[in-house]
């Protein structure tokens, strides 16, 4: 069961003629045919998830991880090859294998108008749970999921990570052969996530359970025993956790930025050099790698700055198959989607402005937030929150789903009174202000919010005409955008036919066009993948050269590391406000990665019992 | 407020909002079909005209005087006797099974009593629906005092000679197709209406139109636009059917005709409108709108006269602008009443727009949660 795996970025299976894994994916191939178009959604898959231990599934959105799942549940039948769960073929006998196995859907369906014990319940019920061991089963659930204490809580009311426990509490009502878990942890917070995992792996040492996971975070990847990287419907590799981080070794390096520059702004440098394979701001430095010398890079000579190498991470092996892999691609086939996105923008317009400092104390401030409260009901969703925002200063809004953000960002933005507190959006309450006033913001929500049935033109048009612009001015502003955003090809494409990674460009252009001030981005990274991310984040660096104030909402811990400063909300309350290097130091952890931070700061709220 | 960019604010949110609705061919199709598909089946269906009747005879007096008054009653192109019998009890099972609408009964003394100046017959009518009930007893009546006459020779002192005026035959399609130009319209406008708002609250694109410069004026007025458009495109294809294809005359004016159904429009949209402010998702609206629309055509008067209704129901159908497009449309249609003459409709329907409207405005920047 243990034996040692090759899998050096190959795609060789480790073979065992004697156990044959509880799941066995042969020449897998699924294609989806739409009207306009075919997708080929995972093209020869051979896979084998050996029993008795967990399993990850990673790569970037649209790799096939979900379909995969699915084929595997049998909600799907595979175009090509053979399947085979716990020894029975899946598209033979659906529904025995859906009786051998459990699976947890990214969103898992609680029912929120049911309480914790009712939802347990009744998922005992539909998997047949004999009534004698169910109660015993529900006290070691709720034990080690620390339910126990809200068994009369409505689903519904539970916070984002407690809803992620109940639903992997109700998918475990029933020792299944084999539990699938499509991205459990996406938005949940840092130590609920931790938390999480520790039930994991203790179901799998109790009771031999055979698990599949499909993640977007490396850190929960190199929990597992082996981890098969996806991308475009085929495997990459597959490996060990150490495996994979073995593929970057001796290309890791991490270098400071100099005194009063934006990490992010050295990071820009740096993922502009073509030697350069990814770079990203981690635990107080720029990380980056790259298969030359650090010292050849002419970003660092010119900053006279020095790399250090780094131990590599399991995201450094992805990420280098990743890009080796784009490249790949874009020799094949042109540009398009993730690669497309990929593709720097134009060099910063202001580089003294880049070179210099992340936004200086002395600029004026643009956005004031004294004693912000808001209730709904009883339930407090932003407690007494006051902040400051200066002009030009990226600042982000932290914290799991659940937490206050939106909260405030929808109020800071005039679309929610406040209970009570003062709000100063560029010198006025944007809810109360003339209209006129709302021209300073620009806006991107969090998920697609432009006009589906109108072409990416006309959307355009129609924002730079409610913003506006008109005749030569509102032309002239659309090709820029355009141009900036790559859109020109999509002109007259409808909004909703558009991929994702364009439908946000979309968003950014329309948010964009009338050039505001000050640019709110609600949750702008979620569900698109790291390249894209990163490309996403380079854009930013560039418009706060500019002098865009940004104020940005993520949970993401790890993007905490691109602001200037930032605040983390956790139940409506401000845990910590400050730039990332004040709130290391404040804690007296150089070094540490922001999810340590996060969970750090939460156990110094709650007094400080659980252990570090 | 300058008035130059509140017209291009205007231009912008139009062209976007009728791209969105008119894009789409479906939402076209949707647009054309029902009015065509509900103008001719009203038009054929909804007819209170009663052309057959079955009915049984009960002729206990077997006289020449009974005999010569079914035979007129048989006469009648509308009558068709069914069933006869000695005694009631024969014919009651064909009235139970609806094989006859209405049973004659002629006494034993029927001629006697005629000799003495007044004789009776009894109808039984099926009281299960009371609306044909009453037709077939008012028609076997108008037979009996025509056969009266006859017999006596036409010395009764007083006789009525009606006239139906505006609908001289007294055809039920008459009334009831240009009610219906208003009652078309008002459907797809409630739901265009209705669903815009919420369908953009749903999506999160009116979020994004809260924070640009747009003002709620400006952007209801541009809500407003497509539903009435609308809803005048489908009262004019429902005309044309009406006018032509039906052939029931138009007495009125075009223009009065269109301008009360603008006014008309404007009014229900405003009530539309202020439902999707309130909702907070399209399913939402689907409720409001079916317990709103149901009690506001049956308080129209559309199917039943207003005057029949409790005083305190009369009331509140002065909130409907239904019962006045109603009014109007067939005043100017069948009798081809002017501006004068229907006014005072437009005063209700006018208030309920100027009160519906700002509020929809209002209550969609402040419900906004």
């Amino acid at each position: 069961m243990t034996e040692a795996r090759q899998g050096h970025g190959g795609n060789r299976q480790a073979e065992n003629a004697q156990v044959p894994g509880i799941v066995e994916a042969r020449g897998i191939r699924k294609v989806f045919v739409r009207k306009h178009d075919t997708t080929v959604a995972l093209e020869r898959l051979d896979l084998t998830v050996p029993r008795g231990e967990i399993t990850a599934l990673v790569g970037p959105d649209g790799a096939g991880k979900t379909t995969f799942m699915r084929l595997v549940c049998g909600l799907m039948k595979p175009t090509e090859g053979r399947l085979h769960v716990a020894g029975l073929d899946v598209a033979a006998h659906p529904q025995q294998v859906q009786d051998a196995l459990s699976y947890m859907p990214q969103r898992f369906g609680l029912y929120e108008d049911l309480t914790v014990l009712e939802n347990l319940e009744l998922y005992a019920r539909l998997h047949g749970v004999p009534e004698d061991v169910r109660q015993q089963r529900f006290d070691h659930l709720l034990a080690m999921t620390e339910l126990a204490a809200f068994t009369g809580r409505l689903a519904g009311r539970l916070s984002g990570g407690m809803k992620q426990k109940l639903g992997l509490a109700c998918t475990l009502v029933r020792s299944p052969k084999l539990l699938l878990l499509d991205e459990p942890t996406v938005g949940v917070d840092p130590l609920s996530r931790r938390e999480l995992w520790v039930i994991l792996e203790q179901m799998v040492r109790e009771e031999h359970l055979s698990v599949l996971v499909s993640t977007a975070y490396m850190e929960e990847a190199a929990r597992c025993r082996s981890v098969f990287v996806l991308n475009h419907g085929r495997i990459l590799a597959h490996g060990t956790p150490a495996d994979l981080c073995g593929l970057a070794a001796g290309c890791c390096y991490g270098v400071v930025p100099p005194a009063g520059m934006a990490m992010r702004t050295l990071q820009d440098r740096l993922l502009r050099e073509p030697a350069v394979l990814d770079a990203v701001p981690a635990a107080g430095r720029v990380r980056f790698t790259t298969r030359g010398r650090p010292e050849e890079l002419s970003a660092l000579r010119e900053l006279q700055l020095a790399a250090q190498p780094l131990v590599p991470r399991l995201e450094d092996g992805f990420m280098m198959l990743l890009k080796d892999d784009e490249a790949r691609q874009s020799v094949t086939a042109p540009a398009a989607g993730a690669a497309a996105m990929t593709k720097a923008p134009q060099a910063l317009q202001a580089p003294d402005r880049a070179a210099g400092t992340p936004a200086a104390a002395g600029a004026p401030v643009e956005i004031e937030v004294r004693d912000l409260v808001k209730m709904f009901g009883d339930f407090t969703a932003v407690a007494h929150t006051s902040f400051d925002v200066r002009r030009g200063e990226v600042f982000g809004l932290l914290g799991p789903n659940g937490a206050g953000k939106t909260t405030t960002f929808r109020m800071l933005c005039g679309l929610l009174p406040a209970t009570s507190g003062k709000l100063r959006v560029a010198g006025v309450d944007l809810r109360t202000a003339r209209t006129q006033a709302r021209a300073n913001i620009g806006y991107v929500a969090q998920k697609f919010s432009l006009y589906g049935g109108l072409s990416v033109y006309e959307n355009l048009r129609f924002f730079g005409g409610a913003y506006g612009l008109y005749g030569h001015r509102l032309r002239q502003r659309i090709a820029a955008v355009m141009e900036e955003f790559q859109l020109k090809e999509q002109a007259d494409v409808r909004a909703d036919r558009l991929p994702g990674g364009y439908k946000q460009r979309l968003s950014m252009a329309a948010a964009l066009i009338h050039e505001p001030k000050i640019l709110f981005l609600d949750e702008p990274t979620s569900g698109i993948d790291p390249l894209a991310r990163r490309a996403f984040w380079q854009q930013i660096t560039q418009l706060s050269a500019q002098g865009t104030t940004i104020i940005i909402t993520t949970h993401f811990m790890e993007e905490a590391e691109y602001c200037d400063r930032f605040m983390i909300q956790d139940h409506g309350k401000l845990l910590v406000l400050g730039s990332p290097a004040e709130i290391r130091a404040r804690l007296g952890r150089q070094g540490a990665g922001m999810d340590d931070i996060f969970v750090a700061i939460v156990e110094q709220a709650r007094g400080g019992t659980a252990d570090a | 407020m300058n008035i130059m960019l509140f017209l291009r604010h205007l231009f912008f949110l139009c062209q976007k909002e009728l791209i969105s609705t008119f894009s789409d061919k479906r939402m076209r199709i949707q647009l054309i079909m029902p009015v065509l598909l509900q103008g001719f089946l009203f038009g054929y269906a909804a007819n209170y005209n009663l052309e057959d009747i079955p009915y049984a005879v009960v002729d206990a007096s077997h006289s020449s005087a009974s005999r010569s008054f079914l035979a007129s009653v048989e006469g009648s192109p509308a009558f068709s006797c069914a069933a006869a019998g000695e005694r009631v009890t024969d014919v009651t099972p064909a009235l139970y099974n609806s094989d006859v609408l209405l049973i004659i009964v002629i006494p034993g003394d029927f001629d006697s009593q005629l000799a003495k100046g007044t004789a009776a017959i009894e109808l039984i009518t099926d009281g299960r629906n009371p609306m044909i009930a009453g037709m077939t007893a008012r028609y076997v009546t108008a037979i009996a005092s025509t056969w009266s006459l006859q017999r006596t020779g036409g010395k009764l002192p007083v006789t009525v000679e009606s006239r139906t005026w505006f609908n001289p035959n007294q055809l039920s399609r008459w009334t009831f197709l240009p009610s219906f130009l208003a009652m078309i319209a008002f459907v797809q406008v409630m739901f265009l209406a209705g669903l815009s708002i919420a369908r953009e609250r749903e999506r999160g694109t009116f979020d994004q139109l809260l924070v640009t410069p747009l003002s709620p004026t400006e952007i209801l007025i541009c809500k407003a636009t497509p539903p009435v458009l609308v809803g005048l495109m489908q009262s004019m294809m429902l005309f044309l059917i009406v006018r032509f294809w039906f052939g029931v005359p138009f007495a009125g004016s075009f223009v009065t005709l269109f301008t009360s159904i603008l006014i008309f429009l404007v009014s229900t949209t405003g009530l539309g409108l202020s439902i999707s402010s309130i909702s907070r998702n399209m399913q939402q609206v689907l409720v409001y709108l079916l317990v709103l629309m149901i009690p506001m055509v049956l308080l129209s008067g559309l199917v039943t006269p207003v005057d029949n209704m409790p005083q305190a129901l009369q009331l509140v159908t002065w909130a409907d602008p239904m019962r006045f497009i109603v009014d109007a449309v067939r005043r100017i249609y069948l009798e081809g009443a002017g501006f004068a003459e229907i006014g005072l409709d437009f005063i209700p329907m006018l208030a309920v727009a100027a009160v519906t409207m700002p509020a929809a405005g209002w209550l969609f920047r402040h419900k906004a949660a």
